[in-house]
């Protein structure tokens, strides 16, 4: 039963991120982009966490903290990016 | 049009101390489970580069008084040098080894020359990547 409802999980989560590459895609404008590429990070870790779930180990617990990390600082730089087209500045101007 | 980003700065500057924490923990847990010198390195530097993101070159580099060039050569020259260290021991070229030690507040520890070698690639990769990050962003 509880694995059944967790490949169930994995499969939506799948189509979840399939519908974020098509919008990253398609997407109008950059703000649309950059808000997909977040999401399918959030996704992935939530795939991760039902996976080390379903095979019983804590072996993946490390690559959930690194996503985390590379998926904030990932949004961070895009939006400062789109926000004020340089990303490392020399100086702050104020 | 005035920038405003003090939420931004006011969490890097606490979530900048739990990317280090992390860096060192994968750092040290490199012997027996998934972690090592290159990706503890690759963490650190993810510390510095949003550092270098939210604040600016000048504010970091007056807090952080490296060059992260002569970081990595120092890596480099740590690295080789553990390397032939064995030699004057009359082993081959890289060889490690490892001892148990009784430590006043860890109890009995490991300890072993791989971790200076590991250090070396840590400092080298730390150093590598914040150079490749400033050379590319940095605006003309």
């Amino acid at each position: 039963m509880i694995q059944a409802m967790l490949t169930t999980s994995l499969v939506l989560f799948s189509i979840t991120i399939a519908i974020a590459v098509i919008r990253i895609i398609l997407g109008p404008s950059m703000p649309d982009r950059v808000i997909g590429l977040d999401m399918i990070g959030v996704n992935l870790i939530a795939m991760i966490a039902v996976i080390s779930v379903v095979m019983n180990t804590k072996a993946f617990l490390e690559v959930i903290l690194i996503l985390g990390i590379l998926s904030f600082i990932g949004t961070i730089a895009f939006s400062k990016f789109i926000e004020r087209g340089v990303i490392v500045e020399r100086k702050h101007d104020r | 049009m005035k920038i405003n980003d003090v939420i931004l700065q006011t969490v890097t500057k606490i979530v900048v101390f739990i990317i280090l924490t992390f860096g060192v923990e994968l750092f040290l847990s490199g012997h027996y489970n998934p972690g090592g010198g290159f990706i503890g390195g690759l963490v650190l530097s993810s510390a510095f580069v949003l550092l270098y993101l939210v604040f600016d070159i000048e504010t970091v580099h007056k807090g952080i008084p490296f060059d992260f060039k002569k970081v990595a050569a120092f890596g480099v020259l740590l690295a080789v040098g553990t390397g032939l260290g064995s030699v004057l021991f009359g082993a081959s070229f890289l060889t490690q080894t490892a001892s148990h030690f009784n430590l006043p507040v860890f109890g009995a520890t490991e300890l072993s020359t791989v971790m200076l070698f590991e250090a070396g690639v840590a400092l080298t990769v730390v150093g590598v990547v914040v150079t490749i990050i400033l050379s590319i962003s940095e605006d003309v």
